[in-house]
């Protein structure tokens, strides 16, 4: 079943063309790696997917739906959630409240009766928040609840937005470089972390990584780009031997490493 | 010890404002109740602006604005119809604004409504504007209600403004609006959709992708700021007893944002404290502004020394004190037990051991 389709899409600022004709077209359940240089436009695929840019051209449909031109929060609630490359906490709140938040577009209480603690309201409170505690458990966040995230190490924060976009209960889920200021042990743990939410929500993942060890052992297939078009396609064995993805990104990979 | 909970603590301590608002009301000088009646009425006005400002995290320098609004409705609507006709030289009152007669509190709360009601029409286009432009563009709206002021003399009396209101204001008033100000504010913020404000307040697009509507949450926490603006203004009016549109310019807008800046964006408490402090400042501080002599040293009156001495105030503490007196802290019944607690801690030790 087709989940995600991005009709040829293209977005230009200004003069620049960030992303030219991308094709993608996800299916219920895929793990997909999305890869390449910095600047190849990765991170605005994820933005137009999530409504926070809108494609110059084409369209892009969320479950057989044209969802081009939605604003964030209605795509939210269709059910696309994603992190950021660099982190996006509300670093002012506690912990537990940056991931209600994620519940958010799941609450029904009107204004009156938050304001005035109605009981249905109360009780709504108490499942989120019961539903919270859960989620930090999956990654041993639960004690620092009521610690400012703000204030967590980079890789907890990391975790901690991860657990934000699951709170909204999505289908799909957009991952911006989850391993970026991990440690090698973190990065392992990471790696079975999205494989178990993938089967315990039912998820349908698009992965953007630069670590190879993550995007090669967890994906099926993977994607990349360079200077915003789609130089390569396949399976993590025909991308690592793709004489073209070499020369314009795992080379200069393997000679940082 | 069990620590008692929280709703009987703030029954108590209602019970003991109301026994101290009687006294004070009934005891006290003039003075010192026009102080307080203002520094109770910054309540209002303060944690109102928090709330779009501190809490929301939405720039906006409208106050006086929606200030004006509600202390020209109420100021209408309480005057009695006779005194009206004799009031309103440059043009007759409009029908039927001549006619109409209200209570004081059912003034209030129409001034409350109304400048709701333009906040509502107004935030719809300028919240999506950011930071700056967002200051900007609400004090632009807040000098259109003065000028609009000074040009519907059939309904403002123009520049002369409106004198006689009746001094409908006193302790009870004030004291009460800035309780059931704090109570509906603190329970917005505290609840899910607090939440959702002080995330758009944190990170707009990460609570925008989260699934928080922005402009249905910024322009319902502006709305509700006006209201109780409004509210403010109303109080106001029937508290100076005279306005005209010169009391609102920027200057008033001013004073509630250090008010607001002073107790710490963010914290209700601070904002209580802060506008009761301020206006017992000001009040002290008039002296100065009259002229004095220090030693053989003679000052001469500087009129508007006061504002600067608060100017600096405020510059030294935004320069080493950024969050405020408050920081974002918030009073609680808990934190309270806890403080008392903790003073009380090193002897219960002691006794413990001998035990
Ligand atoms: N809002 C924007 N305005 C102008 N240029 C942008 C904007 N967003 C991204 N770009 C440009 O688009 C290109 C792709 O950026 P990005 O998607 O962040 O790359 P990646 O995530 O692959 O490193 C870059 O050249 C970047 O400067
Ligand atoms: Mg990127």
């Amino acid at each position: 079943m087709e989940i995600l389709n991005l009709d040829n899409i293209t977005i230009k600022f200004g003069g620049l063309t960030a992303v030219k004709d991308f094709k993608l077209e996800l299916q219920h359940g895929e793990l997909v790696g999305l890869i390449g240089p910095n600047g190849a436009g990765k991170t605005t695929v994820f933005n137009m997917i999530s409504g926070i840019y809108t494609p110059s051209t084409n369209k892009i449909y969320f479950q057989n739906r044209d969802i081009t031109g939605m604003k964030p929060d209605r795509i939210a609630k269709l059910g696309i959630a994603r992190t950021f490359q660099n982190v996006r906490l509300m670093d002012n709140l506690s912990v537990i409240d940056n991931v209600m938040i994620g519940f958010h577009l799941h609450l029904h209480s009107n204004l009156a009766s938050a304001i005035f603690r109605f009981p249905g309201y109360v009780r709504e409170e108490e499942g989120i928040y019961q539903k919270s505690i859960e989620l930090l458990h999956k990654v041993d966040l639960e004690f620092n609840k009521e610690v400012q995230a703000g204030s967590l190490p980079y890789g907890q924060q990391r975790k901690l937005e991860i657990i934000r976009a699951l709170a909204t209960r999505p289908k799909l889920l957009l991952l911006d470089e989850p391993a970026a200021g991990m440690n090698p042990q973190e990065t392992k743990e990471l790696m079975g972390f999205i494989q178990k939410i993938r089967k315990d929500f039912d998820l349908t993942i698009l992965l953007i990584e630069h670590d190879m060890k993550v995007v090669m052992g967890i994906c099926e297939r993977i994607i990349v780009l360079n200077y915003g078009q789609t130089i390569a396609e396949g399976n993590p064995a025909e991308i690592q031997h793709n004489p073209e993805v070499i020369k314009a990104y795992l080379g200069v990979e393997a000679q940082y490493a | 010890m069990k620590q008692p909970s929280g709703k009987i603590c703030t029954v108590i301590s209602l019970m003991f404002i109301f026994i101290l608002v009687y006294v004070a009301q009934n005891k006290l000088d003039a003075y010192l109740i026009r102080i307080l009646n203002l520094g109770a009425m910054y309540v209002t006005l303060g944690v109102s602006l928090n709330l779009i400002y501190g809490f929301t995290g939405q720039f906006s320098l409208g106050h006086a604005g929606f200030m004006a609004i509600g202390a020209y409705v109420t100021a209408l609507l309480v005057l009695p119809p006779y005194y009206k006709e004799v009031i309103f030289m440059l043009e007759p009152l409009a029908w039927p604004l001549n006619v109409i007669h209200t209570p004081f509190v059912v003034a209030l709360i129409a001034g409350g409504v109304l400048s709701a009601l333009a906040a509502f029409i107004i935030g719809v286009p300028v919240l999506r504007l950011k930071g700056d432009y967002l200051g900007i563009a609400t004090l632009g709206f807040a000098e259109i209600i003065r000028i609009v002021l000074n040009n519907i003399p059939h309904i403002t009396n123009g520049a002369l403004g409106i004198k006689g209101i009746p001094e409908y204001t006193n302790l009870w008033w004030t004291m009460g609006i800035a309780i059931f100000t704090i109570y509906i504010v603190k329970g917005l913020i505290s609840s899910s959709y607090g939440r959702a404000l002080m995330a758009i307040r944190e990170n707009e697009i990460a609570a925008e992708v989260m699934g928080v509507n922005l402009t249905y949450h910024k322009v319902m926490s502006f709305t509700i700021s006006a209201f109780f603006a409004g509210v403010g203004g109303g109080l106001f009016a029937c508290l100076l007893t005279t306005i005209d549109p010169k009391a609102f310019r920027f200057v008033m807008t001013y004073n509630i944002l250090i008010v607001v800046v002073l107790g710490g964006l963010g914290s209700i408490t601070g904002t209580v404290i802060a506008a009761f402090l301020y206006n017992f400042l000001l009040e002290s501080l008039r002296p100065i502004e009259a002229g004095f002599n220090l030693g053989p040293m003679h000052f001469p009156p500087i009129p508007g020394l006061r504002m600067v001495t608060f100017s600096v105030l405020l510059l030294i503490l935004i320069l080493y004190k950024q969050k405020g007196l408050l920081g974002g802290f918030e009073f609680s019944w808990k934190w309270f037990f806890q403080s008392i607690k903790k003073v009380f801690k090193p002897k219960k030790t002691t006794e413990g051991s001998t035990l």
